[in-house]
């Protein structure tokens, strides 16, 4: 019934006395204010981190070979050598080969989804002529292919058949047809691609052209953009005269699976059953979420340990406030007095001082919202993150705002409700 | 002896007009209760005051004046004795029913105004009705009818600081009048307004006596404003020692 008059009459005190209520204001709105700065910023950057590693899938696994390094080895007069990685080339034997993915594939059946295959035959320049474009020719599996979602503009994918008989059929870039086709996909699909790589022409034949994903981070101008030409896997290895195995590849885990530890197990199962034997290679295992995960929980330990200090200034913004309040309770004694005549309940007396106290801390509260934002934006904008402000954070910086007015509010406003009338009304 | 006469005063309240809105019986008010200190500043007051009657308590100071009016104002609780005011017995009630009481029953008038600063005249009066639960359209209009019966219409957004003590006074006339209560009182109200101030806020007063009928309860130390009243009550060291009417017309 009174709050709708007590928060007007707070509010017009708090004008009639502008620098006086700043001050008070001012531990609120700095405790606030950088909350909401570090939520926000801190928002910001563990979206964009989080989205751009989901750009190049969180939930795929990379399985690579990689040299053991060796136990500490202590001489007899006491030296240590300490445990350094041997350096030696990996042998044929080092590979992960064919079989040991077939088996992998049957051991861990629930939850890998695809292996992901892929050899690099090189880099170059395909030539036409005087038309040339930057190339990357990359031997891939089915299944590379098929997660890459290569968006087709002409002709067909690399199928089944090219893989089994390892033809010289490509695919290429809308970007590479631009520079030697003069943009004519039809025409370039059935023609044969020169490419020169390290002393060599190789030459392929386009089966389709795929639309070149924009949005990938590259720092090269548009016009050399290197762009991936895509090779049968069999047909890249057997231009590399390689036919081991994989030093590196990726494994795409089934829905719902926890890739970390999905990578773990991989790594026990490879390295049991296939490296226990070897002195110098080993599997490791390793997946974005586990990366980002870390990445996100230490934003969030740094945000928690700032905001804790923001709370101490809010505390000391907070016993301000009672302070305030206090003097301003003395100061209106008569004023109090005059209310109990007049009939005012202790219990309107309580809420009268109540609310003025929510009221300050409320107003610091938005003013410290406000302040937080523009920070935030000043600093995600210097840092070159997309500003994201924390929703959560101001909502909690709204509700921490009322506890703080209610909870160092009460006790002045106790202490003005149970004054003695008689007593209020004589107080010079 | 002094007992006699305050006997004699309810049997003389008894037979004038109307019914006793205040009585009071056996009053005693004590401060420092079982302490060395403890002090007896009333010490069994009998008072009937009737509907409309305008009344006047007089008294040196130290007399036990202020006391009598916080106990007839509900501000505080006779010690021991019985208070019914308008029916209600006010002695035994707690401090919630108190401000109802305060706010329902009485309309105070201070010495010192007691306006709030920070606000218009116009709010000022309003207050009484909010506590009291009054609806904001309906309180803005008695707010105004009021400030236009004691001839504040034209100054009803000025804050307090911005008026003299005579319209201070008016306004604050105003604000008891608003919850339409069963009596005014009135601690000595013209005591810090010259003579002439003085006087017009006492004409304020018989008017809402006579125009109103309100019950006025006048606390002063001025013989010669008490002697406008109709009944003038004198009160010594804690004891009412003599009564007589005034020189206004019942």
């Amino acid at each position: 019934m009174l709050i709708g008059e007590n928060i007007l009459l707070a509010l017009s005190g708090l004008l009639a006395n502008k620098m006086r209520a700043l001050l008070t204001m001012l531990g609120i709105i700095i405790g606030i204010a950088s909350v909401i700065a570090i939520m926000s910023v801190g928002n910001s950057i563990s979206t964009s981190v989080t989205s751009s590693m989901e750009a190049l899938g969180v939930n795929n696994i990379t399985l690579g070979v990689s040299q053991k390094s060796t136990e500490d080895t202590v001489t007899s007069d006491g030296r240590v050598f300490a445990g350094i990685s041997r350096g030696s080339e990996m042998s044929d034997d080092d590979y992960i080969t064919d079989e040991m993915l077939e088996a992998m594939k049957e051991e861990f059946a629930g939850s890998v989804d695809s292996v992901l295959l892929s050899e690099s035959a090189g880099s170059g320049t395909a030539e036409d002529g005087s038309l040339t474009a930057n190339v990357a020719v990359t031997g891939v599996n089915e299944a590379y292919l098929e997660y890459e979602d290569l968006a087709l503009l002409a002709g067909r994918t690399l199928t089944e058949r090219d893989q089994e008989n390892a033809k010289n059929v490509v695919l290429v870039s809308d970007k590479l047809a631009d520079s030697l086709f003069g943009g004519d996909y039809d025409a370039a699909i059935g023609s044969e691609v020169k490419i020169y790589i390290s002393n060599r022409y190789y030459t392929y034949a386009i089966v389709g052209v795929y639309e070149y994903d924009d949005s990938s981070f590259s720092t090269e101008s548009d016009d050399n953009v290197t762009t991936t030409v895509y090779l049968p896997l069999e047909a890249a290895r057997q231009q590399n005269h390689s036919s081991t195995g994989y030093s590196q590849l990726t494994i795409v885990t089934a829905a719902g699976v926890d890739s970390a530890s999905l990578c773990d197990e991989l790594e026990t199962w490879f390295n049991n059953r296939y490296y226990h034997s070897n002195d110098s290679f080993e599997v490791t295992a390793s997946s974005m979420e586990s990366m980002v995960s870390s990445m996100t929980d230490m934003l969030s330990t740094v945000s928690i340990a700032i905001s804790v200090i923001a709370g101490i200034s809010l505390l000391v913004g907070g016993i301000g406030v009672m302070n305030i309040m206090l003097v301003s309770i003395t100061e209106r004694t008569r004023e109090i007095g005059t209310r109990k005549a007049l009939g005012a309940a202790n219990s309107s007396i309580r809420l009268q001082f109540i609310t003025e106290s929510i009221v300050i801390c409320l107003t610091g509260g938005f003013i410290g919202i406000i302040l937080g934002l523009l920070l935030a934006a000043a600093a995600t904008n210097l840092l070159g993150y997309a500003a994201s402000p924390s929703v959560g954070g101001i909502v909690f910086s709204v509700a921490f705002s009322i506890l703080i007015g209610v909870f160092f509010g009460y006790y002045p406003a106790n202490k003005a409700a149970k004054m003695n009338p008689i007593e209020a009304l004589r107080y010079e | 002896m002094e007992k006699q006469v305050t006997d004699k005063t309810s049997e003389n309240a008894g037979s004038s007009k109307g019914k006793n809105i205040i009585q009071l019986k056996g009053i005693i008010k004590r401060f420092y209760i079982g302490q060395p200190n403890e002090l007896e500043i009333l010490h069994g007051i009998d008072l009937n005051v009737k509907e409309g009657e305008f009344v006047s308590i007089v008294g040196a100071s130290g007399s036990g004046k202020t006391t009598l009016m916080n106990i007839i104002g509900v501000l505080d609780r006779p010690t021991e004795g019985e208070y019914m005011l308008d029916g209600v017995d006010v002695s035994k009630a707690k401090d919630k029913e108190l401000s109802g009481i305060r706010n329902q029953k009485i309309g105070f008038v201070f010495q010192t105004y007691n306006l709030i600063s920070r606000t218009t005249a116009l709010r000022n009066v309003e207050l009484p009705m909010m506590y009291a639960g009054v609806g904001k359209k309906e309180r803005q209009e008695r707010a105004k009818y009021y400030l236009e019966m004691v001839g504040m219409q034209d100054r009803m957004t000025h804050k307090p600081d911005e008026l003299s003590g005579g319209q201070k006074q008016r306004v604050s006339i105003a604000r008891a009048m608003t919850n339409n209560p069963s009596i005014i009182l009135a601690d000595e109200p013209t005591g810090a307004l010259d003579s002439r101030t003085g006087r017009k806020i006492m004409d304020i007063f018989h008017q809402l006596n006579q125009k109103e009928g309100k019950t006025i309860v006048l606390i002063t130390h001025s013989n010669e404003l008490a002697e406008e009243t109709q009944r003038i009550i004198t009160l010594k060291d804690g004891e009412i020692i003599g009564e007589r009417k005034g020189s206004a017309v019942c």
